[in-house]
């Protein structure tokens, strides 16, 4: 395997006397799509905000694309470009319209031209499915809806790597199969994502690698096929049990 | 006596209504409308205070609350994000700034500020109206801050996380993403704001300004001399009443839609 796209040493992560991350190694291959999953509370979202550095982490390193984020002299504004985001709460800025949500950080941070702008907006509204959609407002469109738009404005700053932190969650089941469609889409055109989920179908069968994680460590980590239907960790077992119950 | 609860409530508000009734009619019937009338609001009184109570008193009612409302929206702005800042000594000074200008009567600080400096350093204000505008803009700034502060926390966290992952720097989410939806969330509150500050021109006028500077409760009181008649103070208030009533029905439509329109 070549360098690893994203990697993280002994991460430690505290809020206060909560030890959130417990000492996660891990790397990331380019073109890899691994699923965290896990219990709530068992640090996955954490991990995965670390990675862009959302949260601070209390101790460890974190490497984007040969650039270390912990790093004191890091430009963190720059190598935050590296990484893209999609929010369990989609966060679409409010009082701007769909078009302006993909291109606002084209515009203010890369400088570039409105028509530049739009133009590549345009294309990422299409391959999400909204391109009709462009010139309405978030309020105005579905959860689903919204969270295409979110993955759309993430993947404008063209990122190395697409961070997921529980992007359907607060989606109506109906609405789920859209947005997974476009991030299955988004794994075969070889994006490198790192995507926490509950949904595990989506891990069994668009996962290279899965890994289950509890009390802020990973305690089993391999193929969806054998994570998902062979656990071999007790923890594990149990937690699918709850999961696949449902 | 047999009377059910729903009876005796409506005995007891017919007498409350009666009681009322009496009293008006008592107090219609003991005053003397005509004196009453003729001292607040006489009628060659009140055509002599026009057309100079437009063109010139409400002409500097807006100038100072246009002037102090442009200062203290600046400063507002300012003292907001000082006081949500990371940086100690900004919070620090924001936070003594809004407590000390609100903690003082706006007539001290007009008084402090217009007599007392220049009293005690021998320098003079420039210009009249600068002599009025900057304390009351100085005094608008803390409160307005204290708006600002809590439109900009009333905008969601993700707001700037979203901002911040797709690689903008602090001051630039602020100013892109997070200020623009504060200011949506306190058009209301800061045409309230404005309203009070409409009102809180009317202390200006202690200072004693020139003849050309007088605001609209100067120029009252001022027509209450010359015409030993209480008609123009009343004139007065009737014009300020003619700008603050559209103004505080304004801020409420907005607040009202501002509701349906949330989600």
């Amino acid at each position: 395997m070549s360098e690893p796209l994203v990697e993280l040493r002994q991460l430690h992560k505290s809020f206060g006397n909560n030890h959130v991350l417990r000492g996660i190694d891990l790397s990331v291959a380019k073109g890899e799509v691994l699923c965290i999953i896990g219990p709530s509370g068992s640090g996955k979202s954490t991990l995965l905000r670390c990675v862009n550095l959302l949260e601070q982490p209390t101790g460890g390193q974190v490497f984007v694309a040969g650039v270390e984020l912990t790093h004191r002299d890091c430009d963190i504004d720059k190598a935050r470009r590296a990484t893209g985001m999609v929010f369990q709460q989609f966060n679409l800025f409010s009082h701007l319209s769909v078009r302006d949500n993909v291109t606002i950080s084209l515009r203010k941070v890369l400088k570039m031209k409105s028509t530049e702008a739009n133009a590549r907006a345009d294309v990422l509204l299409n391959r999400v499915g909204l391109a009709d959609k462009a010139s309405a407002y978030p309020a105005q469109l579905s959860g689903g809806q919204q969270q295409r738009v979110a993955i759309a404005r993430a993947l404008a700053m063209e990122p190395s790597v697409m961070l997921f932190d529980e992007a359907t969650s607060a989606l109506d089941p109906e609405l789920v199969g859209d947005v997974l469609g476009v991030m299955r889409e988004l794994a075969e055109e070889g994006m490198t994502m790192l995507v926490v989920t509950h949904e595990m179908g989506f891990a069994r069968n668009v996962a290279d690698r899965v890994i289950f994680m509890d009390g802020g460590v990973i305690v089993e980590e391999g193929k969806p096929s054998q994570v998902i239907n062979e656990p071999r960790e007790e923890r594990t077992k149990k937690f699918l049990a709850n999961v696949l119950e449902n | 006596m047999n009377m059910s609860r729903r009876q005796r409530l409506r005995l007891v508000r017919g007498g409350i209504y009666a009681l009322t009734i009496a009293a008006l009619a008592l107090l219609i019937v003991s005053v003397d409308w005509g004196a009453l009338g003729g001292a607040l609001f006489k009628w060659d009184v009140v055509k002599k205070q026009f057309p100079d109570i437009l063109t010139s008193a409400l002409r500097n009612t807006i100038i100072f609350t246009i002037f102090g409302f442009i200062g203290g929206l600046s400063l507002g702005l300012l003292l907001a994000i000082m006081r949500l800042s990371k940086s100690k000594p900004y919070r620090w000074f924001a936070a003594s700034y809004i407590e000390i200008l609100r903690g003082v009567p706006l007539l001290v600080t007009l008084l402090i500020l217009g007599f007392g400096i220049p009293i005690a350093t021998g320098w003079s204000w420039p210009n009249p109206y600068l002599q009025g505008a900057v304390p009351l803009a100085l005094v608008a700034g803390a409160y307005i801050a204290e708006t600002v502060r809590a439109g900009i926390e009333a905008v969601p966290r993700g707001q700037m996380e979203a901002a911040r992952s797709l690689g903008m720097s602090y001051t630039r989410a602020m100013v892109t993403v997070i200020i623009p939806q504060a200011f949506r969330i306190i058009v209301p509150p800061l045409t309230n704001e404005f309203v009070l500050l409409i009102k809180d021109t009317s202390l200006i006028s202690v200072l004693g300004v020139t003849e050309r500077t007088l605001d609209l409760a100067r120029f009252g009181r001022n027509g209450v001399n010359d015409s030993a008649n209480a008609t123009p103070l009343v004139v007065a208030g009737l014009v300020y009443l003619a700008l603050t009533i559209p103004l505080t029905q304004l801020a409420a439509w907005m607040e009202r839609r501002s509701k349906v329109g949330r989600r």
